[in-house]
């Protein structure tokens, strides 16, 4: 190929108006990614907000220090693993089953109705969510409106601790259930229909056809999300509990990411400690998706990357 | 793929008749499921409408309006903060969203072309900021070291282009066929020439469905509002986080506050109608594309 003997000048200047097409988006990754990166510097050094990052004096890993030994800190993490498991156990089967009962449907049209209901939520803005939580369960709710009126005992599930964890996978469930059918859907649409005939012709009923067809078929993408929710086990929805934390107090409603915000934006003004636990949740993210992307590989999966 | 999702449609030879039995489950599970997502904006919609002496007497909240009245809506739109605040959401999602379209698309563009020198690294590059994404002490120290703070800039250039979109443009252009490109090379079409005639008119349905992804994250956003902005200039989002969720009291000099005082829970179900209501007009145009264009993107990549 003559193209590829080209001098790398003449290449560059040959492709000068796709260097011009990346600059805006190069731009945003440079400053807004790369040049945060550096901003982390601040979790070694004692910043303060009122002072310019020259004038803070480098500490060391005291701010790290101070961090492992504060119990709020490991409180948070605790708080957000729970969650995030609670998520998985009770939260991950939801879109499969749904994608499930959908791909069951012969009518075309009542499937892309019911999509097009359960897809809306996927749209609606966080706080959107919990206001209508509010407004249906709160304590002057639809629910417990409808049980004063039937001479019933009211539930109080807003503000109250207890039921605060069982409350946020009831609003992931109702906000992104749906949407998370989209790829078990694709996965299942993708199932080669003579697999399904040749199983009918040799006798299989539909249970069976489900059991022998339908779920091996889509195994590898139930491996993939898995794998990746477990990468992930450090984040769990920093908006969802942000707007709902003062309501039922730290002890029930601090993760890491409210914890930084708390520390810092949030009131507490301690930008070096903030951005420490940050870091913390960078790296320990990191290593689990490296880990999980692993164990993909080895249960003979494409994984995230290669 | 498509032959496949074809013959969903009816029920193939070899599928016996669904029972009865399984048919009715089917239909009820269904339906429930429906009713859970569409009450609670049944609820508020009727909350938004009841006059507020309803609203009072049944508890802060009406499932069906006796006598529907827009008075709550001609109260906020009267003035004050949520007439405001509904200006800048639609600013900040209009230009938002052009400029991360733009952006993304240029940048996907440029690297879906082979030839590009280096282009795979600064793609590689580019995926690793996914995982390993800026704090939020980082992020803020940058916005506040360009002097960004309480200027509406702070609200689209953080967050101008996501990933997961680039990541999809990119895989549908490069799924277009190279015939195009050289065909349009041979007629002595430059980059921009084959980007605007070839490369746009075919990814309208991926571009609508980015689009539509953009804007409603500029619409929904209120974190960054909350953090970089002032009283003055929050967004839709953030200030019915303020009234509704934290309860504070609509102050709007203007905005009728006898109304505010004396049920604000219709004047705050209002606005949530009002924030919800762009997604929901914009919804019925866009979802046709959702799978297609997220999937062709996603699985290709």
């Amino acid at each position: 190929m003559p193209r590829d003997r080209m001098p790398l000048w003449r290449k560059l200047v040959r492709d000068r108006l796709l260097w011009l097409f990346l600059v805006p988006g190069l731009a945003y990754f440079l400053i807004f990614h790369l040049g945060a990166a550096f901003g982390m510097v601040i979790a070694f050094t004692d910043y303060w907000p009122g002072i310019t990052l020259a004038e803070s004096n480098l500490v060391g890993v005291e701010t790290f220090q101070k961090m492992f030994g504060d119990a709020d800190f490991w409180h948070a993490v605790l708080n957000t693993v729970e969650i995030s498991l609670l998520q998985l156990i009770f939260y991950f089967p939801v879109p499969l089953g749904l994608a499930l009962l959908l791909h069951s449907l012969t009518s075309t049209t009542i499937k892309r109705l019911v999509q097009n209901v359960v897809y809306l939520p996927h749209f609606i803005s966080w706080v959107i969510v919990v206001a209508l939580f509010q407004q249906i369960l709160g304590g002057a709710g639809v629910v417990n409106g409808f049980l004063a009126d039937h001479g019933l005992h009211t539930v109080d599930i807003i503000g109250n601790p207890d039921a605060f964890k069982p409350l946020l996978i009831a609003q992931v469930i109702w906000k992104d259930s749906g949407w998370g059918t989209i790829i078990f859907l694709a996965a299942l649409a993708q199932v080669d229909d003579t697999l399904y005939e040749a199983s009918a012709m040799d006798g299989a009923g539909p249970w069976r056809r489900f059991w022998h067809v339908t779920l091996p078929s889509i195994r590898s993408v139930v491996v993939l999300l898995l794998v990746l929710r477990l990468g992930e086990v450090l984040s769990v929805g920093f908006e969802q509990l942000l707007l709902q934390r003062d309501a039922v107090g730290p002890a029930a409603g601090e993760i890491i990411d409210t914890y930084v915000y708390y520390k810092s934006l949030g009131g507490g003004g301690d930008f070096p400690l903030a951005a420490a636990a940050g870091i913390f949740k960078g790296v320990i993210g990191a290593i689990l998706v490296y880990a999980a992307n692993k164990v993909a590989h080895r249960l003979g999966e494409q994984g995230v990357y290669r | 793929m498509s032959s496949a999702t074809l013959k969903r449609s009816g029920r193939p030879a070899w599928q016996e008749p669904a029972k009865p039995v399984t048919k009715a489950a089917k239909g009820v599970a269904l339906a429930v499921i429906c009713l859970l997502v569409l009450v609670p904006f049944l609820v508020v919609i009727s909350t938004s409408l009841a006059s507020p002496d309803e609203v009072v007497a049944n508890g802060g909240w009406v499932l069906w309006p006796q006598h529907p009245t827009f008075d709550a809506y001609r109260d906020i739109f009267r003035g004050g903060q949520v007439t405001k605040a509904i200006g800048v959401s639609i600013g900040v999602t209009l230009v938002g969203t052009l400029a991360s379209l733009v952006a993304t698309t240029l940048l996907a563009y440029a690297l879906s072309r082979p030839q590009l020198v280096g282009g795979k690294k600064i793609l590689l590059g580019i995926l690793f900021t996914f995982l390993f994404p800026p704090g939020m002490i980082p992020a803020y120290l940058v916005v506040k070291q360009l002097g960004l703070l309480d200027n509406y800039a702070a609200l689209v250039a953080p967050v101008m282009i996501n990933v997961f979109n680039l990541v999809i443009v990119r895989g549908f252009i490069q799924g277009l066929p190279e015939e195009l490109f050289e065909a349009a090379r041979l007629d002595g079409a430059g980059e921009w020439q084959v980007l605007w005639r070839v490369v746009l008119p075919l990814s309208k349905a991926v571009l609508a469905v980015i689009g539509l992804f953009y804007a409603v994250s500029y619409w929904n956003a209120w974190f960054h509002a909350s953090i970089y902005m002032s009283d003055s200039k929050f967004p839709i989002q953030q200030v019915l986080r303020m009234y509704v969720i934290q309860g504070a009291q609509l102050a709007d000099p203007s905005a009728a506050d006898a109304a505010a005082v004396s049920a604000p829970q219709t004047v705050r179900m209002a606005v949530v109608i009002i924030a919800v209501i762009p997604i929901i007009l914009v919804y019925p145009f866009v979802q046709r594309f959702f799978v297609r264009g997220v999937l062709t993107g996603a699985i290709k990549s």
